[in-house]
C-alpha cells in the first residue's frame, strides 16, 4: 500500500491525519455549501449580495416548493431520466460489443477502428452542431427525447469503446483461448465468458455516462424545445428569470438536479471503484 | 464439459469462418451509429466552412473566404491563445488529483465516504460549477476579496480584469476536473502491487523516489485515462466560460469552442460558415494532439 | 416509425373530437416569457383568448429567456408554431428576410391598427409591410435614490454638466454615483444610446445603428469624449464587467449607488429588494446639447405570425385580440410595463406614469435600443467595444477602427 498506512505511523501523526481530513474536507466543499445556503436564502438576500453570509433568513420550504410549483421542474426531471436511462444502456451495450470486437480479435483494420473511436471521441462539440441538428430534423426527431438521446449513445460509444477495449485488454486471455478450444462460439464467448466479467467496468461506465449524459446543457438546447422534452440542465436556466436573478431558486434547482447523480453514485460505489480499477482484474 | 455450441453441417462454413466476421458483426451497430453522428458530420462542417450562411436563408459558396477573415481576426487570436492556456493548465488537474488521491488513500473510519464525498464535485452540472465561482470571485461580496482584505490587500476583479479571468475561470474547471482524477488514481493505487511497494521499501526506497520509480509506473493505466478525460474536459470548457464571463471582459476570455458558438448560434451570431469555419481550426488543432495520442497509442499496441 | 408521439396524439384527438361533431381547432404559441410576471401576463392572455374562442385549444410552450435566441432558430425553421415572441426592429429582420415571419398587413388593415398601435408602426414595419403585434414597451432612463440625493442635497439633474456635478458631490461623500453590470455588454449600449441621442440626435443615431456612417467620424468621438467626461469624473463603479444587470443592483439596494441608467424593469427587483417609491426615483436621460430634441429609448416586445404556421386563421384571431386596447391594458398591469394600443389604460405606478409621460412627450424619436436598432453583428461588436472603453479608454482608437472593420463587413 502507498503511501505508508497511517496505522503504522506514530500517534501524533495519526491524530493529526484524522484531524485534517474534516478540514480538508469542507475547503473541498466549500462552494457546495454556499450553494446549499443560498438554495434557503429569500430573494432580498440575494440583491443585497449576502452570497457567504448566513441567510437572513430559512426559506427552505418556500424556495423548494416554489420551484415544483412555478416550474415544471418536475417534467424537466422526467425527460431527463428519459434520455440518461437509453443512453447509459445504448451506450453501455454498443461499446460492450466493440470493446470485445477490438480486444479479442487481431484483423487488418482493428486499430484503425479504434483509433476512429478514440479520435471521435476528442471531435469538439461545435464541429458536429449543425449538422446533427439537421439529421435529427430529417429523422423526424428534433425536440423529441428520442432524438437527443440516439445522439448520445452515439457519441458516447466512442468514450465507452475506448473504455471497454482497454478494460477487456486487462482480462486474462487464457479464458477466451480454453474456450475456443473447447469449440465455443464466439458469441457465447462474449455472452457467457466475458461479459460477466465485465461487469465492475459496466456499473462503472453506467455512472459515468449517467453523470455526463444528466449533467448535458449544450445538446439539450440544440436538439429540444420546451418542458415536453427538454431536460433538466436546461430547464434549470428557465429559472433564472430575464428580469429576476432568482438564484436562490437556482440553487435549490441544481440541488435538486444534482440528487439523482449523486444517489447513483452513492448505489453504485463499490462497482464504481472497482469498476475503474483498469487492468487489476487478476 | 458438454458442448455448449450447436455444430450442425449447414453451420460448418459459419464456425471456420466466425473469428473473421464475429468483430465486424460486434462492430457493425457501433460503427454505424458513430459514422452517422460523428464521422461524417465532421466532413459536412467542414464543407460548411466554405459557405456563407445565416442559418435560415440560402447558402452561398466563398470558398476559403471564411478562413481567410478568420486570420484577419483578433479575436480569433485571442481565443487561440486562451485555448492553448486552458489545454497546458487544465492538465494539473492530474498531479492535483494524484495527490488529494495519495491523502486519501488510507484505511481508517469512514474513508470511504470521505471518498465519495471528495468527488461530490464532479457529480455537479458545469452551470452550477461556474456559479458558485462566480460568486466567490465578485469584487465586493465574494469570498475571495473578503478573504483578501483581511490580509490588508486590495480586492482583485478576477473576472473583469482581462489579465485573470482566464485563469479565474480554468481555476473553476479543475475543482471538479480534479476530483475526477483523483478517484481514477484512488481506484488505480487500489490495484498497486504490495509485494512491490514492500520489496522497494526494503530496498530503501521512499517518500517521492517511490512515487516516482514504483507507483507511478503501476499507475500508468489510471494516468492515461486521466490524460484522456482531462483534454476532452478541457475542450468542454464551454459552459463554464459561457456563465462566469460569457467571453469577456470584451472577448478577452472566449476560447475557440465558445467563439464559433457565438458566431454561429448566440444571440447575436447568425454566422454559420464562419462558426464552421472556427470549428474545423479547432478540429485542426485538435487533430494534432489526437495525433500525438494515437501514435503513443500504436506504439504501446507495438510494444505489446 | 418515425411517426412523432407528439403528432399522433394530436391526430387522435383531432379525430375524436370530429367524432364527437366539433371542429378542431389548434393554436401553438412558443414565447420566452419565462419570468414570473411575464409569465403569468401570457398565462392570463392566453386564459382570455380561449374563454372568448371556446373551440381553439392553445398549445403554450414556454422557453427559458437565453435558450429561446438559440431555439426560435431551430424552431422557426424545423417544428414551426403558429406565433413566437420577439422584438422589433432590426432584431427581427433576419428572420423576415429569411422568410420565417409572415406579413400581417391584412390584420392592421381589418382592426384599423395602423390608427390604434402608430407609435410603434414604424418599427414593426419592414420593406412596406408589417409584420407582427406590438404588445408592450418601457421607457429607459436614469433610476436614483431619492433618500440619497435629498441628503446630499443633489437636485434631479437636467444637463450634462449638474450630472457630472451630482457625481463629483456622491463620490465626495464616498457614495458610487452609477451603478451598472456589464457582464452581458447590453447595459453599457443603453449608455452609449443615450449619450449619442443626446449628443448627436434621434436622426444620426439611426443612421450610425444602419451603418451609413463610420465609427471613425468626428461626431461618434464626440460620443466618447462626452463619455470620457463621465470616466473622468469617476462616475461610473468599478469593476462592472463581473456582473450582471441583476447583481449590479446589489450596491444601490444598499445604499452604496445612487444611480442606474436602466430600463423600467430595474424597478421591480429593486422595489422586492426593499426600497419603497420614496426612497427610489426616476429622471429623463441629462440634456447634452441643448439644439438636439430630446429622443427616447423604449424597445417594444411584439409577436410575430410563422411563415410555416399551420393555423393561419387562428394565428391572426390571436393577433388581433393582443392588439386590443382592454387586453393591452390587462397583460402591462401584470407585466408592470406600458400598453401600445391607444385607449389602453396605463397602471397606477408611479414610475409608468413618469414614463408615459416623458415618452408622450417626446419630439426627438423613440430608439428601440443599440441590439434592436443594429443588425446583430454589429450590435455585438459596438457593445463589446464599449465595455472595453468604460475600463480601458486609451484604447479608444483601437475600439473605434475595429469596429470601423466591423461595419465596412455588416453593411456590405
Amino acid at each position: 500500500m502507498f503511501p505508508k498506512p497511517i496505522q503504522s505511523a506514530p500517534a501524533p501523526a495519526r491524530i493529526a491525519y484524522k484531524a485534517a481530513l474534516p478540514v480538508a474536507l469542507v475547503l473541498w466543499l466549500l462552494p457546495l455549501i454556499a450553494v446549499a445556503l443560498t438554495s434557503v436564502r429569500s430573494a432580498g438576500d440575494i440583491t443585497a449580495g449576502n452570497y457567504w453570509g448566513w441567510p437572513t433568513d430559512f426559506h427552505l420550504w418556500e424556495n423548494y416548493t416554489a420551484i415544483f410549483e412555478n416550474t415544471p421542474i418536475g417534467k424537466y426531471i422526467w425527460n431527463s431520466f428519459r434520455v440518461t436511462i437509453p443512453t447509459v444502456i445504448g451506450a453501455v451495450a454498443l461499446s460492450c460489443m466493440t470493446g470485445f470486437a477490438l480486444a479479442v480479435y487481431r484483423f487488418r483494420a482493428n486499430l484503425l477502428v479504434f483509433f476512429m473511436f478514440v479520435a471521435g471521441n476528442f471531435v469538439p462539440f461545435q464541429i458536429l452542431m449543425v449538422p446533427v441538428r439537421d439529421l435529427t430534423l430529417q429523422m423526424g426527431l428534433y425536440n423529441s427525447v428520442t432524438g437527443l438521446a440516439l445522439f448520445h449513445i452515439a457519441f458516447q460509444t466512442g468514450f465507452c469503446t475506448l473504455f471497454m477495449r482497454n478494460f477487456i485488454r486487462a482480462m486474462p486471455f487464457e479464458l477466451i483461448e480454453a474456450a475456443r478450444v473447447e469449440g465455443v462460439s464466439e458469441f457465447r464467448i462474449f455472452w457467457y465468458v466475458v461479459l460477466p466479467l465485465m461487469r465492475p467496468a459496466i456499473a462503472a461506465l453506467a455512472v459515468l455516462i449517467f453523470t455526463f449524459i444528466w449533467n448535458d446543457y449544450f445538446w439539450a438546447l440544440v436538439l429540444t424545445q420546451g418542458a415536453d422534452s427538454q431536460p433538466i440542465t436546461a430547464g434549470l436556466y428557465s429559472l433564472n428569470g430575464q428580469w429576476v436573478a432568482a438564484w436562490h431558486l437556482v440553487s435549490a434547482g441544481s440541488i435538486v438536479a444534482a440528487l439523482p447523480p449523486v444517489l447513483m453514485f452513492f448505489l453504485m460505489q463499490r462497482h464504481f471503484i472497482a469498476g475503474l480499477t483498469l487492468g487489476a482484474v487478476k | 464439459m458438454t458442448d455448449i455450441s450447436p455444430s450442425t453441417p449447414s453451420r460448418g462454413w459459419w464456425r471456420r469462418n466466425q473469428q473473421r466476421f464475429a468483430p465486424w458483426l460486434f462492430l457493425a451497430p457501433g460503427i454505424a451509429m458513430f459514422l452517422v453522428y460523428v464521422i461524417i458530420p465532421i466532413f459536412q462542417s467542414m464543407s460548411l466552412s466554405l459557405y456563407d450562411w445565416d442559418g435560415l436563408g440560402e447558402k452561398t459558396y466563398i470558398g476559403l473566404d471564411n478562413y481567410r477573415e478568420l486570420f484577419d481576426d483578433e479575436a480569433f487570436y485571442t481565443s487561440l491563445k486562451n485555448n492553448v492556456i486552458w489545454l497546458v493548465l487544465y492538465l494539473l488537474a492530474i498531479p492535483a488529483g494524484l495527490f488529494v488521491a495519495l491523502f486519501l488513500n488510507q484505511n481508517v473510519t469512514g474513508i470511504r465516504l470521505y471518498k465519495s464525498l471528495f468527488f461530490f464535485p464532479f457529480v455537479i452540472s458545469q452551470v452550477v460549477v461556474g456559479l458558485v465561482f462566480s460568486w466567490f470571485y465578485d469584487p465586493s461580496y465574494g469570498l475571495l476579496n473578503i478573504i483578501l482584505q483581511g490580509f490588508g490587500l486590495e480586492p482583485i476583479p478576477v473576472l473583469a480584469d482581462e489579465r485573470y479571468a482566464t485563469y479565474g475561470i480554468i481555476a473553476a474547471g479543475l475543482w471538479p476536473q480534479t476530483a475526477y482524477c483523483m478517484i481514477l488514481y484512488l481506484t488505480g493505487l487500489n490495484a498497486v502491487d504490495p509485494e512491490q511497494i514492500e520489496a522497494a521499501r526494503l530496498d530503501g526506497a521512499k517518500g517521492w523516489r517511490m512515487l516516482w520509480y514504483v507507483v507511478l509506473p503501476q499507475l500508468r493505466p489510471a494516468t492515461f485515462i486521466a490524460m484522456v478525460v482531462t483534454i476532452i474536459g478541457a475542450l468542454r470548457s464551454f459552459d463554464l466560460i459561457s456563465i462566469m464571463t460569457d467571453g469577456g471582459p470584451w472577448g478577452s476570455t472566449r476560447v475557440l469552442a465558445f467563439y464559433m458558438y457565438e458566431q454561429a448560434f448566440s444571440e447575436y451570431g447568425f454566422r454559420m460558415g464562419y462558426g464552421a469555419a472556427i470549428a474545423v481550426v479547432l478540429f485542426a488543432i485538435m487533430m494534432v494532439y489526437i495525433s500525438a495520442f494515437l501514435w503513443k497509442m500504436y506504439r504501446d499496441e507495438r510494444g505489446r | 416509425m418515425f411517426l412523432r408521439t407528439k403528432t399522433l396524439v394530436a391526430a387522435l384527438a383531432a379525430s375524436t373530437l370530429l367524432a364527437s361533431g366539433a371542429t378542431a381547432r389548434e393554436l401553438v404559441i412558443n414565447t420566452d416569457t419565462s419570468d414570473p410576471a411575464p409569465k403569468k401576463a401570457f398565462e392570463q392572455l392566453i386564459a382570455d383568448f380561449e374563454a372568448e374562442y371556446p373551440d381553439i385549444k392553445v398549445t403554450w410552450n414556454l422557453f427559458d429567456h437565453e435558450g429561446y435566441k438559440t431555439s426560435i432558430r431551430n424552431f422557426l425553421t424545423a417544428d414551426s408554431p403558429d406565433l413566437a415572441n420577439w422584438y422589433a426592429g432590426n432584431r427581427m429582420l433576419p428572420y423576415v428576410k429569411a422568410g420565417l415571419f409572415a406579413p400581417i398587413d391584412d390584420v392592421w388593415d381589418e382592426h384599423n391598427l395602423h390608427e390604434t398601435l402608430a407609435p410603434a408602426a414604424a418599427s414593426m414595419t419592414i420593406d412596406g409591410k408589417k409584420w407582427g403585434i406590438p404588445y408592450t414597451y418601457y421607457q429607459w432612463g436614469v433610476y436614483y435614490r431619492l433618500d440619497i440625493f435629498n441628503k446630499l442635497g443633489i437636485e434631479e439633474p437636467k444637463t450634462f454638466d449638474e450630472l457630472l456635478a451630482a457625481c463629483d458631490t456622491l463620490n465626495a461623500n464616498g457614495i458610487t454615483p452609477i451603478t451598472i453590470g456589464t457582464k452581458y455588454l447590453w447595459t453599457a449600449a443603453g449608455v452609449f444610446d443615450y449619450l449619442d441621442l443626446r449628443t448627436n440626435g434621434y436622426d444620426f443615431h439611426m443612421a450610425l445603428t444602419q451603418g451609413e456612417i463610420p465609427w471613425t467620424d468626428d461626431r461618434v468621438r464626440a460620443v466618447f469624449a462626452n463619455w470620457k467626461k463621465m470616466l473622468d469624473h469617476d462616475c461610473f463603479i468599478d469593476n462592472h464587467p463581473s456582473w450582471s444587470w441583476q447583481e449590479a443592483l446589489a450596491p444601490m439596494v444598499q445604499g452604496e449607488a445612487a444611480m442606474y441608467v436602466m430600463g423600467n424593469f430595474a424597478v421591480a427587483p429593486l422595489r422586492e429588494a426593499g426600497l419603497t417609491d420614496d426612497q427610489l426615483d426616476f429622471f429623463q436621460f441629462p440634456v447634452i446639447d441643448p439644439s438636439i430634441p430630446l429622443a427616447e429609448e423604449a424597445p417594444t416586445d411584439t409577436v410575430h405570425l410563422a411563415a410555416n404556421a399551420k393555423n393561419v386563421e387562428e394565428a391572426k384571431l390571436f393577433l388581433a385580440f393582443l392588439a386590443r386596447p382592454d387586453v393591452q391594458t390587462k397583460i402591462n398591469a401584470t407585466l408592470g410595463q406600458l400598453p401600445i394600443a391607444k385607449g389602453a389604460e396605463i397602471a397606477d405606478d408611479k414610475f409608468l406614469r413618469e414614463g408615459y409621460e416623458m415618452l408622450s412627450n417626446t419630439t426627438g424619436g423613440i430608439a428601440q435600443f443599440f441590439d434592436r436598432d443594429a443588425p446583430a453583428e454589429m450590435a455585438k461588436a459596438g457593445m463589446e467595444g464599449f465595455q472595453e472603453f468604460m475600463v480601458k479608454p486609451e484604447r479608444l482608437d483601437a475600439i473605434l477602427e475595429r469596429l470601423e472593420k466591423v461595419r465596412q463587413r455588416v453593411y456590405k
